[in-house]
């Protein structure tokens, strides 16, 4: 038989040691992720449900713009404890409840309507599976766990033009190349009536707001659940589309 | 010894041994070896040590220790280090009988559960990846298994990890076509019943559902104890038997349920030995499929442990070796090569 390597894992009990068994250390090529860069895009293009694909094009893209965003998040000391402390959102980190009892208008209260209107749970979100500096990981999950507060403070809808005018905002704020490239082939999905309102409307306000406001990667949102949107809007820079 | 721009891989070296930095970050780094692959190329960063000298140093002493090793080693490739390195430490390791999972080392108990997940995973599109991944190929080689197995009218067929049930679909229509026969029975079994209701929902759009010519069951190929013994006139285990944890087991099982005179026929992947070609398999099974099942399945890691536990399958002369020990009579060389080698045939008889 070949030389293969065989190497043994700590053994460590139930479920974790199953999921990192299951996972495999082979990590991705560099002809494995450009073609997995270029098929992803195609693929979020003709069927954008597919959040995987999604995925898949912002992690397989990512290098450089990632790190660039990693660091807008150090220049930041909100963003510094949220790289130390790498808060992790999902249905057992957030209490729904306890969000759903918090007054009206504050923003745990908004969150939750949001979820509730849209019917998603905090824990729909694809893992990340193509980045492997530990670091550069925890932001891309971070910032795909917060696309739902951002739709929270933008008062964007999920339908496909809200989803638009949101990644223009996100190419403003972030610059990643998955937000470029939804940017510009995700418009063709749209019917020209929207398109025309999306690039009038929309766009300018994402790239007016985008620009002016603070970066909204450095929000420790779970500390944020008990205040008041409109003031957090303030404070961030944001402004509704009226 | 240098870190390319990313950080991600590096050349000519074992592993672990000395530092680099961390391009962006300037941080000192060091990795863990049990993240390496067959890839050559690093798996994860895990750790930043300010102070590296006492870990350098325990890690040259380990580098040291390789090197004299590696001298043993016939293959002085990248992997030999890597095998030797890790036969270090498998000495420290807990005693439980390993076995492989792909390119991984699990304790045997565990390899069921994770195939088991793997299979539970692929189940819905298990179909669409194989056309996916063999273009189409697969088609041709279960119609040529089911002509080479040549089924008489009646024969009863014992479809082991039938799963989806191509084979099993593929008899029945052999028989009534060729034969005009409505008596071929099939039972169908596979440890998965993710795989078994994919079969059955597939079955229930053909003609078979009417008739009780095909029967379900969940059982394990190495543990056929509801079976009776001498009750089957032909055993089929297509593309199953590299996923089973003591394949010995499954030939002896094979060898009790088939009657004498019975057949084994067992459809699996196996070496490619042909040189212009070994190399193109090998860049796309390791390249092309993972990619393919991240895109159509969503899955990544169950694809690419497809194709290691192709690499770990026993070539087919020693695999037809094992089928003798069973005790099987093997015609000739008792395989025969499909598409050059990259799934192949083996047969005996029960005598």
């Amino acid at each position: 038989m070949i030389c293969s390597p065989i190497y043994p894992l700590r053994a460590a009990a139930g479920s974790h040691f199953l999921r990192r068994c299951m996972s495999t250390n082979a990590p991705i090529t560099k002809l494995q992720k450009n073609l997995l860069a270029v098929s992803s895009a195609f693929g979020a293009f003709f069927d954008p449900s597919r959040q995987d694909m999604i995925a898949t094009l912002g992690e397989t893209t990512g290098s450089i713009f990632l790190s660039r965003l990693r660091d807008d998040m150090l220049r930041d000391p909100v963003g510094r404890r949220i790289l130390k402390e790498r808060p992790v959102v999902n249905s057992k980190t957030i209490d729904i409840t306890y969000l759903r009892s918090l007054p009206e208008g504050a923003f745990g209260k908004e969150y939750t309507k949001f979820l509730d209107m849209e019917k998603v749970t905090p824990d729909s979100r694809v893992k990340v599976q193509f980045i492997y500096d530990e670091e550069l990981a925890y932001v891309m999950q971070r910032y795909r766990e917060s696309h739902d507060f951002f739709h929270t403070l933008t008062n964007l809808p999920t339908n496909i033009e809200g989803e638009l005018a949101l990644k223009w905002f996100e190419l403003v704020q972030t610059g990643l190349p998955m937000t470029f490239l939804s940017s510009m082939f995700g418009p063709l999905l749209l019917p020209s009536k929207e398109r025309t309102r999306l690039f009038c409307k929309y766009v300018p306000w994402a790239i007016q707001c985008g620009s002016q406001s603070k970066l909204l990667m450095n929000v420790y949102y779970e500390e944020c659940w008990n205040r008041n949107i409109d003031e957090m809007r303030k404070e961030l820079g944001l402004y509704l589309l009226t | 010894m240098y870190w390319d721009k990313k950080g991600y891989s590096f050349r000519n070296f074992p592993p672990g041994v000395l530092p680099g930095t961390d391009e962006i970050t300037g941080r000192k780094l060091l990795y863990d070896k049990e993240d390496l692959t067959e890839n050559r190329s690093l798996g994860r960063k895990k750790r930043d040590i300010p102070n590296v000298s006492s870990y350098c140093f325990n890690e040259l002493h380990m580098f040291l220790r390789i090197k004299s090793c590696a001298s043993h080693f016939k293959k002085s490739t990248f992997r030999g280090f890597t095998s030797t390195t890790y036969r270090l430490h498998e000495k420290t390791s807990n005693h439980e009988a390993e076995t492989h999972f792909g390119f991984k080392s699990v304790p045997e108990s565990m390899k069921e559960t994770l195939v088991g997940q793997v299979f539970s995973n692929v189940a819905s599109k298990y179909d669409v990846m194989n056309d996916a991944m063999s273009l189409g190929i697969h088609r041709l080689w279960k119609d040529h298994f089911i002509r080479a197995m040549a089924p008489g009218p009646g024969t009863k067929l014992l479809d082991v990890a039938g799963g989806t049930g191509d084979i099993a679909m593929r008899f029945l229509n052999y028989c009534k076509e060729i034969h005009g026969d409505n008596s071929a029975q099939v039972t169908l079994l596979d440890i998965n019943p993710h795989m078994l209701n994919v079969g059955k929902k597939r079955f229930s759009m053909t003609p078979y559902e009417k008739t009780s010519q095909v029967t379900f069951e969940v059982g394990n190929a190495e543990d056929l104890s509801s079976i009776p013994s001498n009750s089957y006139d032909a055993y089929t285990i297509s593309f199953g038997i590299r996923n089973c944890t003591r394949i010995d087991r499954v030939l002896d099982e094979a060898y009790r349920v088939l009657r004498p005179g019975g057949r084994f026929m067992c459809l699996e992947f196996g070496n490619v030995q042909n040189p212009a070609i070994a190399p193109l398999y090998k860049m796309y099974s390791f390249q092309i499929i993972p990619v393919i099942g991240q895109l159509v399945a969503a899955d990544r890691d169950s694809y690419q442990y497809l194709v290691e536990s192709i690499q770990q399958f026993p070539s087919q002369d020693r695999f037809a070796e094992m089928v003798k020990n069973a005790g099987f009579t093997v015609v000739g060389d008792g395989w025969e090569n499909l598409t050059f080698g990259i799934a192949a045939i083996h047969s005996g008889f029960k005598l």
